[in-house]
């Protein structure tokens, strides 16, 4: 590789540099202790709702570095609708669930209405949110905590896939699903570049993509060989694996997806090439509602309750991974793997800090640092590539 | 000869991997008007970056020698001090300041915590006066247009006390009586003795006020004409500018038939969008043929943009009422989407602005207003759309390594390109064209031409808007005239002249 070839390879994977940097320091640290099985599944299960969040997140900040302060309060309202119909009303898990969801995406719809058709600024109106919903949760719950929930809601969240081969000290099925992912990985990777020389693409020189798969699935077995030594596959992990490549394909794949970049890149010209801008604000606002809803979800079975401090902060969490993971304030730039490096990031510096007891105030400085020079870095090297 | 104010020696600029200047020399006398001509990417701002200190000294190679002594700028201030003020072709201007504020903008008058308005605009007045524009300094900004805009930077210049005063296309967003009159102040700056550097894509607008010509090309200098000395004509500049003799500047058109109406619009009527008792669009009736090339001409706010943009799916306008044929039959269009659908294409004047996402690659851009055509069932087919952005960036000999070059990187003329071919591949009937060779170079406008002349030769339909009357002439099979929101003329290619053209904009506004 020339040295051309290097800088665009460092800007391209920073974060992903910084993210296995970071990771490394800590293990050190904390003499091993960090990549312990239990507490790389902690890294999973702790973080479900940023993931999710910050996923929603991305679409809003897409349009044009336009934020949604609401979530965390919403997270907590859909909470205490869900936990009390469930619990007080007695009503059925399945029924629960779709009314948390419904409960969202109105609110979303609610929020979107007047960003985009009413042309409201849209950190007002989820300012506005923020209040409202976090009120009326403490209305709702009367001021106490709903707990615990059934199990039939819990087994969909906190439970493990069982290991059908049943290995003793190591679940099987784990490591075997990590074993295939990793070689669908590379199987698509590959394919993906047949088709590009068969149709005469240009395409970069083989040993990038024979690289990029290895470290990929080296780390995608690492992980859940990690996994296999404690419980298996966590529920949580379906679902946020299923959000993330949803809304991964829905932005690099769909017509939907370019839109919401090309709003952020250029307004004035999307709208003049016959996109329908108001739509895709919408849209981001009410699937920001819907995403909330199932933060919520995996919120209140974390932790066995729905109370009405549930949520305080989520949307500086979501919003942090959203620019530690590149995506621009400005708009129209940034990716869900970003966004997933970025909430990783995040997850990692938080679980190094707590099991190092570093003190939650300095948890709160250093994770702030991280956020400031992750930005500037990015708008730095934006400079300089001009 | 007089004396010799500024001279810049052998200046050679370099960016990495690419060498923006080589040894360029230029000299400017004291007093005169030097004009720097050349085509875009030639090297024009850069030199003059390097005079104003934008590039700091040591960025670059050479010497620039001012009033005698060689200068050392680490910033612009250190050249304004001196008296060397650039007035930049984007007009710098807060809308929600005053013309005053605008002008002792970071060189507030008075104390530093006790600003002095009375003397900030009782000064600004005077400078108005100077440049001829009669409006209060305590105007806002945005309640002037933009040829009075542009006087206020130069009177912003004259407050910094320029010396030399340099024009970065001064006139690209003027019309033609704005232009002019922009033209004879700097006669009448030349004559109290001010020395100025004018940059321009415009030939009739250098032979009519410079006195000394240097043509640039590729980062270096090919000549510099005196006015007084050699036989200066706007071929012997274009050929310089681009290195080949251009025999035509509008290519010919061989025999395309015209065949039956494309699109007619009768008794439009379109509201100004903000002041909606404002008709900006008076009553117009026109029609387009297809394989027809229709200019419409007319002074900057005739009304021509609000025309088109009402058109193409009331994306302008409020309260619009008239009836628009498409090939006979009554449309009504209510968004861009049912235009598009319809086979209108509307390509903008302000590509930066309006037309193109910067940030984003050539291939996003091409296909954004037909992204079904790359797509099915909302998914996209990356590698189709790859094949289409290369399919036209070969179509239209667009110069740039890969289809996945930001767009905003590109040349004006390139990103022209790239905005044409998105509308293009959108595949419309009827292509409204709106200033599609506004500041790129006469190479571009040339490859521009040629591909208007190919569209209608497959039988589609060209209403081009632009305010260049050898354009229009050069270009159209038919003319419109607009003025005041009317339409004030129509005339065949044949008939007409700048002349012509003029006569009956300047008879209509009298008889107002």
């Amino acid at each position: 590789m020339n040295k051309e070839n290097v800088s665009a390879f460092f800007k391209k994977y920073t974060m992903v540099i910084v993210l296995v940097v970071v990771t490394l320091f800590f293990t050190w640290k904390t003499g091993g202790r960090m990549l312990l099985p239990q507490n790389v599944n902690n890294l999973i299960s702790q973080n479900s709702y940023v993931f999710i969040l910050a996923t929603g997140m991305l679409l809003c900040i897409l349009t044009g570095g336009n934020i949604d302060l609401s979530v965390g309060s919403i997270v907590c309202f859909a909470g205490a609708v869900g936990a009390t119909f469930m619990v007080n009303k007695n009503m059925s898990v399945g029924v629960s669930i779709i009314i948390m969801i419904l409960t969202g995406l109105a609110i979303g719809a609610w929020q979107g209405f007047w960003i985009a058709y009413r042309r409201i600024p849209p950190f007002i109106v989820t300012l506005a949110g923020m209040l409202i919903f976090r009120g009326l949760s403490n209305i709702i719950l009367n001021g106490f905590t709903i707990a615990p929930m059934p199990d039939a809601y819990l087994n969909l969240f906190n439970n493990y896939i069982v290991d059908v081969f049943h290995g003793n000290g190591i679940n099987i099925t784990c490591l075997l699903a990590g074993i295939i992912i990793a070689a669908v990985f590379v199987l698509v990777t590959f394919k993906g570049r047949m088709s590009k020389i068969k149709k005469g693409y240009k395409v970069g020189p083989a040993i990038n993509d024979i690289v990029k798969c290895a470290v990929i699935s080296i780390v995608i077995i690492a992980f859940m060989w990690r996994l296999a030594q404690y419980k298996g596959i966590p529920m949580i992990l379906i679902w946020v694996a299923v959000i993330v490549l949803i809304y991964g394909y829905l932005t690099s794949k769909t017509t939907v997806g370019r839109h919401l970049y090309a709003i952020g890149g250029n307004e004035k010209a999307a709208q003049l090439s016959g996109i329908n801008t108001n739509k895709v604000y919408f849209i981001a606002y009410a699937n920001m509602g819907l995403l909330a809803a199932v933060a919520a979800m995996a919120v209140i079975a974390r932790l066995n309750s729905a109370n009405p401090t549930a949520g305080d902060g989520y949307e500086m969490d979501a919003i942090g991974s959203c620019f530690i993971g590149g995506a621009s304030a400005y708009g129209g730039s940034g990716t869900i793997p970003g966004v997933i490096v970025g909430a990783t990031l995040m997850g990692v510096i938080n679980l190094g800090m707590s099991i190092m007891g570093v003190d939650a105030n300095w948890q709160k400085v250093v994770k702030g640092i991280v956020l400031l020079a992750a930005v500037i870095f990015d708008v730095e090297s934006k400079k300089r590539s001009k | 000869m007089g004396k010799v104010l500024l001279e810049m020696k052998n200046i050679t600029k370099t960016f990495p991997g690419v060498k923006a200047l080589d040894n360029v020399n230029l000299k400017v006398e004291e007093g005169e008007i030097h004009a720097l001509v050349g085509e875009n990417g030639a090297g024009k701002s850069t030199l003059m970056n390097v005079l104003s200190g934008v590039y700091t000294y040591g960025t670059y190679e050479g010497d620039i020698i001012y009033d005698g002594e060689v200068c050392k700028f680490n910033k612009i201030k250190d050249s304004e001090e001196k008296g060397i003020v650039i007035i930049h072709q984007e007009l710098a201007l807060v809308p929600e300041m005053t013309i005053g504020e605008n002008m002792y903008l970071g060189n507030e008058q008075g104390k530093k915590f006790s600003i002095d308005w009375s003397k900030t605009y009782g000064e600004a007045d005077e400078y108005l006066a100077k440049v001829g524009l009669h409006e209060s300094s305590r105007t806002l900004i945005k309640d002037i247009g933009v040829g009075k805009q542009q006087l206020v930077e130069i009177a912003k210049a004259l407050a910094k006390h320029a010396k030399l005063l340099i024009l970065d296309e001064p006139t690209s967003s003027l019309n033609e009586s704005d232009s002019k009159a922009l033209l004879d102040l700097m006669l009448e700056f030349k004559k109290q003795g001010m020395t100025m550097i004018i940059i321009t894509h415009k030939l009739n607008e250098v032979a009519y006020v410079a006195d000394k010509i240097t043509v640039i090309r590729d980062g270096s200098t090919i000549e510099t004409m005196d006015k007084r000395t050699d036989e200066i004509t706007e071929d012997r500049i274009i050929q310089g500018m681009v290195g080949r003799e251009l025999t035509d500047r509008f290519p010919k058109r061989k025999n395309v038939k015209i065949g039956d109406k494309a699109l007619e619009v009768k008794n439009w009527t379109v509201h100004h969008q903000v002041y909606s008792e404002r008709k900006v669009v008076n009553n117009v009736s026109m029609y387009v043929r297809k394989g027809e090339v229709l200019g419409i001409s007319g002074l900057m706010g005739a009304g021509r943009t609000e025309l088109a943009m009402s058109i193409f799916g009331r994306s302008y306008g409020k309260n619009i009422s008239g009836e628009l044929y498409i090939n006979g039959k009554e449309v009504k269009l209510h968004s861009v989407r049912e235009a598009i659908e319809h086979k209108i294409a509307y390509v903008t004047e302000d590509r930066k602005g309006n037309g193109l996402i910067l940030s984003n690659p050539i291939r996003v851009n091409t296909t954004l207003a037909n992204l079904d055509g790359v797509s099915n069932h909302g998914v996209i087919d990356t590698d189709k759309e790859i094949a289409v952005a290369e399919e036209y960036r070969q179509k239209m000999r667009t110069k740039c390594p890969s289809v996945e070059q930001n767009v905003g990187n590109l040349s004006g003329g390139n990103q022209q390109k790239v905005l044409l071919a998105k509308w293009m591949f959108a595949e419309p009937d009827v292509l409204i064209l709106d200033e599609p060779t506004r500041g790129i170079d006469v190479g571009a406008k040339y490859e521009i031409y040629c591909i208007i002349n190919d569209l209608v030769a497959a039988g589609k339909s060209v209403i081009m808007i632009s305010s260049e009357l050898p354009e229009v002439l050069g270009m159209s099979d038919r003319i419109y005239v607009m003025n005041e929101g009317r339409i004030v003329g129509e005339l065949d290619a044949k008939e007409a002249s700048q002349e012509v053209i003029m006569g009956r904009i300047l008879s209509s506004s009298k008889g107002e």
